[in-house]
C-alpha cells in the first residue's frame, strides 16, 4: 500500500471495504453533503435574486456593484481563509465584536470555529461569501439576453414582479441554471477542500473534515496512498452520480425567445 | 380614479427601488468590509489587535510590510510566484494555442481521439490527483538520483509551472478551439492564395484575430496560478521554494504561537494586491470573458 516501496501488492477491494466500514468516512460524507446542500441552496437563491434585481431595475452604480460583487472570486482561498479566521476569532474577532452590540458586552463569546455544532456553518458562510459574485455574473449574463418586450407585455397584462420573475426570468434562463447546478456540486467539493485545509484543518475533532481533505490527509500526510485513492475514486463517482441525477431531475422542455 | 391608481403604483415602485438599493448596498458592504479591514489591519501595530477589532489604526505602521517582505521572506516568495506564474502562462500559450488551432481546423488521423481525450480532461479536477502527481515526481526523483546524484523534480519551480500549465490545458483548449471553429475559413484560404504556409497563417492571421480570447485565457489562468496553493504546498517542500499563498499559510500558522498579526496582514495584502490591481484594470474583460463558458475549479 505504501507508494514509497517498490513492492506493490494487489489488495483487490480491500481499500474500499475498509472505507465503507470507516466511521470517519461517514462523518466526512455527512459534512460534505451538508456543505453541498447549504452552499448550493443559499448561493443559488441569493445570486439569482440579486442578479435579477441588478438586471431588471435601472439603478445608479450598477457597474460598480457588479465589480464589487465579483471581488471575492479573484482572491486566493488562503487570503479569504485568513480574513475569515480574523472575522471568526472568538476574542478579537470582527463578528463577535459586532454581535456584542446586540448580545450585551458581558455575553459569552461564540466559538465560530471552535464549536463542533457551529463550525460547519461558519465554513459555509465563508464559502457563500466567496461564490456568490461568480454565479451572479453568470446569471446576469443570461438574463441580459431576455428581450425587454416580454416583461413589458407581461406588465401590461398585470403580472407583478414576482410573477415575471417566476414565469419569465426563471424559465428562460433554465439551461443556464442547470449548468450552474453541476458547477455547484463540483466546485463545492473542491472549494470546501481548499477552505478546510487553511481554515480548520478538518477540526475541531473532525467536525469539518470533507471528502478531499480526508483523502489528502490519508494519502499524503498518512502515506496510505491506496486508501487515499480509494476515497478519491468514491468521491469522483459520487459527484458524477449526483450531477447526473440533478441533471435528469431538472430536465424541462427548452424554451426559445 | 386611473390617475390615483397610477400614482399609488409610482409610490410602491419608489419604495421597491429603495428597498433594492438597501439590499444591494448591504451585500456590497458585506463583501467590501472584510477586504478593506484586511488593508486596515496591515498597517496596525501588534498591540492594537488586543483592542476593539473595528477600531481604526492609530497610525500607518509600514514596518509590517518590511517585516513581511524580509523577515517572513514574502519578498523572495513573491519572486517565486512571479516566476512560476510567468513560466506556466508561457508554456500554456505555446502548447494550447497551436494545439487548439490544429484540433479545430485540420482533419488527420487521431484528431477525434485527441479531442476526446482533452474533453475527458475537463472532468478531472487537479485536487484529486495532487498526491499521484507527487508520487510520480517522487519516483522519478528516486530514479534520477541514481543517474544525476541528486533529486531534481520535487522542489523545482519549473516542474511546478509545468504541472500548472498541464492542469489548465483541457479547459484552455476547449475554449480556444471553440473560438477557432467559429472563425470563417475564408481567411485561411485567402492567406494560402497569397502564398502563406500553415504556420505563417496561424501566427500572422489567426492569432491576432483571437487576441480577445487569448487575453481572457491569460487573465483567468494568471488568477488561478497566482492563487493556487495545494499543488505548490505539496510539490515545493523546502522553505526557500515557497510561493506566496503558501508563505501566507506559514504566516497564519506562526501567528497562532507568536503574536505577529501586523506582519501576517501585511503578507496577506502582498498576496492579494497584484490580483486586485489587475482586476480593477481589466474587470470588464474578466466578467465578459467568464460568460464565454467559464468554469472554475
Amino acid at each position: 500500500m505504501g507508494g514509497y516501496t517498490d513492492n506493490k501488492t494487489f489488495v483487490g477491494f480491500q481499500n474500499f471495504s475498509k472505507l465503507f466500514q470507516s466511521e470517519k468516512f461517514y462523518q466526512t460524507f455527512q459534512n460534505s453533503v451538508l456543505l453541498i446542500v447549504i452552499v448550493t441552496i443559499v448561493t443559488f437563491a441569493l445570486a439569482l435574486l440579486f442578479a435579477s434585481m441588478l438586471t431588471r431595475e435601472k439603478l445608479k452604480g450598477q457597474n460598480f456593484l457588479r465589480v464589487v460583487f465579483y471581488i471575492p472570486n479573484i482572491l486566493s482561498v488562503v487570503v479569504i481563509s485568513a480574513i475569515f479566521s480574523a472575522i471568526f476569532d472568538p476574542n478579537s474577532g470582527l463578528l463577535n465584536a459586532f454581535l456584542k452590540l446586540f448580545r450585551g458586552f458581558q455575553a459569552e463569546p461564540i466559538l465560530w470555529l471552535g464549536d463542533q455544532k457551529i463550525v460547519i456553518f461558519s465554513l459555509a458562510g465563508a464559502m457563500i461569501w466567496q461564490a456568490i459574485g461568480y454565479y451572479m455574473v453568470m446569471y446576469m449574463a443570461s438574463m441580459a439576453n431576455i428581450p425587454e418586450s416580454l416583461y413589458e407585455s407581461a406588465g401590461l397584462e398585470g403580472a407583478g414582479r414576482m410573477t415575471q420573475f417566476f414565469q419569465i426570468t426563471i424559465p428562460l434562463i433554465w439551461t443556464n441554471i442547470r449548468t450552474t447546478l453541476t458547477f455547484f456540486i463540483i466546485s463545492t467539493i473542491n472549494m470546501s477542500f481548499l477552505f478546510v485545509m487553511t481554515m480548520t484543518s478538518g477540526g475541531p475533532d473532525g467536525a469539518t473534515e470533507v471528502f478531499l481533505s480526508y483523502m489528502y490527509k490519508e494519502a499524503y500526510t498518512n502515506s496510505s496512498y491506496g486508501y487515499g485513492m480509494a476515497i478519491g475514486v468514491i468521491v469522483f463517482l459520487f459527484s458524477f452520480a449526483l450531477a447526473g441525477i440533478l441533471n435528469a431531475v431538472t430536465r424541462r422542455e427548452h424554451l426559445e425567445y | 380614479m386611473i390617475t390615483d391608481n397610477r400614482s399609488r403604483r409610482g409610490v410602491s415602485d419608489k419604495l421597491y427601488k429603495g428597498f433594492i438599493y438597501v439590499v444591494l448596498i448591504a451585500l456590497a458592504v458585506i463583501i467590501l468590509i472584510p477586504v478593506l479591514w484586511a488593508f486596515m489591519a496591515s498597517v496596525k501595530q501588534d498591540s492594537e489587535f488586543y483592542g476593539n477589532p473595528w477600531a481604526l489604526p492609530l497610525g500607518i505602521h509600514l514596518q509590517n510590510f518590511a517585516d513581511a517582505w524580509l523577515k517572513a521572506k514574502m519578498g523572495s516568495f513573491m519572486l517565486n510566484s512571479v516566476l512560476v506564474t510567468a513560466i506556466a502562462l508561457g508554456l500554456l500559450l505555446i502548447v494550447a494555442l497551436p494545439a487548439s488551432y490544429v484540433l479545430s481546423r485540420f482533419k488527420f488521423r487521431g484528431n477525434a481521439f485527441l479531442n476526446m481525450m482533452f474533453m475527458a480532461g475537463l472532468f478531472i479536477n487537479v485536487n484529486y490527483i495532487v498526491v499521484p502527481i507527487f508520487l510520480m515526481l517522487n519516483n522519478g526523483d528516486k530514479a534520477l538520483r541514481g543517474i544525476l546524484g541528486h533529486p531534481v523534480l520535487l522542489n523545482n519551480l519549473f516542474v511546478l509551472a509545468v504541472v500548472y500549465a498541464a492542469m489548465s490545458l483541457p479547459f484552455t483548449i476547449y475554449l480556444m478551439s471553440g473560438y477557432f471553429k467559429s472563425l470563417p475559413k475564408e481567411f485561411e484560404e485567402a492567406a494560402s492564395v497569397d502564398g502563406a504556409g500553415n504556420f505563417r497563417t496561424m501566427v500572422q492571421i489567426i492569432m491576432p484575430m483571437a487576441k480577445p480570447s487569448i487575453v481572457t485565457v491569460i487573465l483567468f489562468n494568471f488568477l488561478s496560478y497566482w492563487n493556487e496553493y495545494i499543488i505548490s504546498m505539496t510539490l515545493l517542500t523546502k522553505p526557500t521554494f515557497k510561493t506566496l499563498p503558501v508563505g501566507l499559510m506559514n504566516l497564519m500558522a506562526a501567528q497562532k504561537s507568536a503574536v505577529q498579526y501586523g506582519q501576517m496582514y501585511a503578507g496577506l495584502v502582498l498576496v492579494m494586491l497584484p490580483t486586485l490591481i489587475i482586476y480593477i484594470l481589466v474587470q470588464k474583460k474578466l466578467t465578459q470573458g467568464m460568460t464565454m463558458g467559464g468554469l472554475k475549479g
